[in-house]
C-alpha cells in the first residue's frame, strides 16, 4: 500500500522511477565507488611530489623523486626492457590477433564454440597459473628464460584480448559492402585490402594499445618468465618495494601510471571518435 | 557467416597464425604442466614423469586444505562484496541519459588500466604503519592531547601507536574487492544495458515496489551478467597472487602464492602444477558447461 502511494508521489513529482541517477541514494553510492576507486591511486600520486622521505607527511612540493627516479640506472634499464617487450609482443600479437578476430567473425567451422573457449581461456585463468604453466614449458624443452620468453608469453595472452577487440569492431560492418566490391570486379585481396580492411582500423588500434598496455603493465607472468637479471618496470618497482618504500617509488608508479592512462585515452578517444563518425 | 570449406586457404592464412601461437605457447604449455601434476619429485628438485594421484592426494591434506578453503572464502566473501558495490553503480550507469553513460564508464575502467601492483602498492599508502590513514590519526590524536594538556590531563590518552590497517586478512579483501570492481561492473552494465525496460515498467505499473521489482523482475533478468560477472571475479581473486603477497599477512597465504612458492622456494614442480590445476579445473567446468548451454539455446531457438 505504502508502495503504491510513493510512486503516486513519485509520479506526481514528475520523476520517472526508472531514471535511478536522479535519486540521492544513487548519486551517493557512485560518488563512494568512485572515491574508493581513485583514492588511494591519488593518495599515491600526490606523495609522489612531497618533499619528505619517511612516510606520508606532507612537507611541500617537490620534484626531486622524479630527478632520482629519472637518473636511477636500473630503473632505466628496467623502462627500457618494458618498452622493448612491450613493443615487440604488441605488433606480433595484434597482427595474429586481428587475423584470428577476423576468421572468428567471417567463418564457421566445426568446433568453433570449443576452439573459442580454448582460445579465449588465457583471459579467464588465473595468470599464476599461466606463468607456472609458461616456464615449466620453457624448462621442459630446455629454452633458457630470457627477454624472449617474456616477449613470447606476452603475445600468447594478448592475442586473444587483440581477437576479441577486432571481432566486437567487425560485428557492425556491413557486408554488402564486400558484396559490391566483389560484384564490381575487385579480386579477394583487393576486397579485403580496399574495403574490410579500413574499417577494421579503429579495432586494429584498439586492440594494438590495449596489448601494449596490458603488456607494460604485466607483473604476474613476466616475474616468472623473465631469466635473472631481467627487469622490466613493474618488477622493478615490486622488488623496489620490497626493500625501501621511499616516495621514489611512488614517482615510478606515477610515471607508469601517465603512460598507461595516456595510452588508453587515446585509444578511447579515437574509438568513441570513429563509431560516432560512422553512425553520422 | 561463411563456411570454412568455400575458401580453405583464406581461411587456413587467418586461423593458422594465431592458432599455432596459442597452441604451441599456451596450450602446449597447459598440457606440460597437466602431465608434470601426474608426476614424482626427485631429491634435488627434478621432476620425474609418473602417474601418480600423489600430488592431488597432497593438496587435499589438511594444511594445504586450509589454504584452499581460505582462498574460497577470501575469494567468495571479495566478490559478494564486489557484487554489492557493483551492482548499484552498473544500475545508476546502465539507467543514466546517454550522454553520461561513457563519461562513466570511462571513470570506472580507468583505473582497471593502471598496473595491478601499483593500483596495490596504492594500499600500502594508504593503510601503512606511516600511511595516509595512521598519519591522520596520529595527528588527530595529537590535537586531542594538546587538548587534554589543557585541560590538565596530560597523560590521559597516552602515546599514539600507528593502527595496524595491513597486513591481514582484511586488508586482502579490501585489495581483492578494489582490483576486480571492474570486472563485475563491466559485464552487469553490459546486460543491463540491454534489458528490456518495459518489464521493469510494467511491474511498477502493477504496484510492485522497487525493492520487489529488483528482486523479482530486476535481479532475475540480469542473472547472465551476474554470473559472468561474478565468476571472473572469484576465480581472479581466490588465484590471485600479489595481493596477498604485497597485502596480507603471515596468515593470508592463498592459493596463488601456494603455487608460486612450489614452483620458486620449494622447487616441487609437480604439487605446484598439480595445486593449479586444483584452481583450473572448476574453471574448465564452468566454461564448458557455460558453452553447452549456449549451444542448446541456440538449437531450442532453432527449431521453434
Amino acid at each position: 500500500m505504502t508502495d503504491v502511494v510513493a510512486s503516486r508521489r513519485r509520479r506526481r513529482r514528475g520523476v520517472n522511477p526508472l531514471e535511478y541517477l536522479k535519486r540521492p541514494w544513487m548519486w551517493l553510492t557512485l560518488l563512494a565507488c568512485f572515491l574508493f576507486l581513485y583514492f588511494p591511486l591519488v593518495t599515491l600520486v600526490a606523495f609522489s611530489f612531497n618533499s619528505y622521505k619517511r612516510g606520508f607527511i606532507w612537507k611541500g612540493f617537490s620534484l626531486k623523486w622524479y630527478e632520482k627516479a629519472l637518473n636511477n640506472q636500473s630503473l632505466h634499464e628496467a623502462f627500457f626492457n618494458s618498452m622493448h617487450v612491450a613493443a615487440v609482443s604488441t605488433v606480433v600479437s595484434t597482427a595474429l590477433g586481428a587475423m584470428l578476430g577476423l576468421a572468428l567473425y567471417r567463418y564457421w567451422f566445426p568446433w568453433k564454440g570449443t576452439y573459442e573457449g580454448i582460445a579465449h581461456l588465457p583471459i579467464v585463468i588465473p595468470e599464476i597459473c599461466m606463468a607456472v604453466a609458461m616456464v615449466t614449458f620453457f624448462w621442459a624443452i630446455g629454452i633458457e628464460l630470457s627477454l624472449s620468453t617474456v616477449i613470447v608469453s606476452h603475445i600468447a595472452f594478448t592475442i586473444p584480448f587483440v581477437a576479441v577487440v577486432v571481432r566486437a569492431r567487425m560485428a557492425g560492418f556491413d557486408k554488402s559492402l564486400e558484396e559490391a566490391s566483389r560484384d564490381l570486379g575487385a579480386s579477394e585481396w583487393q576486397t579485403f585490402w580496399y574495403v574490410t580492411f579500413p574499417y577494421m582500423i579503429p579495432g586494429l588500434v584498439a586492440g594494438a594499445l590495449m596489448a601494449f598496455v596490458l603488456s607494460l603493465d604485466d607483473f604476474v607472468i613476466t616475474f616468472f618468465t623473465a631469466g635473472v637479471g631481467d627487469n622490466t618496470f613493474p618488477v622493478k618497482i615490486y622488488s623496489m618495494l620490497r626493500f625501501s618504500v621511499t616516495p621514489e617509488v611512488n614517482a615510478a608508479s606515477t610515471i607508469l601510471i601517465a603512460i598507461t592512462l595516456s595510452l588508453t585515452l587515446v585509444a578511447m578517444i579515437m574509438q568513441s571518435r570513429w563509431t560516432k563518425g560512422h553512425k553520422e | 557467416m561463411e563456411d570454412w570449406r568455400k575458401n580453405k586457404r583464406v581461411f587456413a592464412v587467418f586461423m593458422g597464425p594465431a592458432t599455432f601461437w596459442l597452441l604451441v605457447f599456451f596450450t602446449i604449455p597447459v598440457i606440460v604442466i597437466w602431465v608434470y601434476s601426474f608426476g614424482e619429485r626427485g631429491p634435488l628438485g627434478q621432476t620425474y614423469l609418473a602417474f601418480s594421484f600423489d600430488n592431488y592426494l597432497r593438496a587435499i591434506e589438511p594444511i594445504h586444505l586450509k589454504i584452499l578453503w581460505k582462498s574460497i572464502w577470501i575469494g567468495g566473501l571479495s566478490t559478494f562484496l564486489c557484487l554489492i558495490i557493483g551492482f548499484p553503480v552498473a544500475l545508476g550507469i546502465a539507467f543514466a541519459p546517454d550522454r553520461w553513460k561513457n563519461p562513466l564508464l570511462l571513470v570506472v575502467v580507468l583505473p582497471f588500466f593502471t598496473n595491478m601492483l601499483i593500483r596495490t602498492f596504492a594500499w600500502i599508502v594508504v593503510l601503512g604503519a606511516r600511511g595516509i590513514v595512521n598519519t591522520g590519526l596520529g595527528w588527530m590524536h595529537g590535537q586531542l592531547d594538546w587538548l587534554f594538556t589543557l585541560a590538565g590531563q596530560p597523560d590521559l590518552l597516552g602515546r599514539f601507536t600507528p593502527l595496524g590497517l595491513l597486513y591481514n586478512n582484511y586488508t586482502v579483501i579490501v585489495g581483492l574487492v578494489y582490483v576486480h570492481l571492474p570486472f563485475l561492473i563491466l559485464p552487469l552494465y553490459a546486460t543491463l544495458e540491454k534489458l528490456d525496460r518495459s518489464y521493469l515498467e510494467a511491474s511498477l505499473d502493477l504496484g510492485a515496489g522497487q525493492w520487489r521489482t529488483f528482486f523479482s523482475v530486476l535481479a532475475p533478468l540480469a542473472m547472465p551478467g551476474i554470473v559472468t560477472g561474478c565468476m571472473l571475479v572469484f576465480i581472479l581473486s581466490m588465484g590471485n597472487f600479489l595481493i596477498p603477497d604485497r597485502l596480507g599477512g603471515t596468515d593470508s597465504l592463498m592459493i596463488g602464492n601456494l603455487i608460486a612458492q612450489e614452483f620458486i622456494k620449494a622447487r616441487d614442480w609437480p604439487f605446484g602444477a598439480a595445486l593449479s590445476f586444483v584452481v583450473m579445473y572448476p574453471v574448465f567446468i564452468f566454461f564448458a558447461a557455460n558453452a553447452f548451454r549456449a549451444r542448446y539455446l541456440e538449437r531450442a531457438r532453432a527449431e521453434t
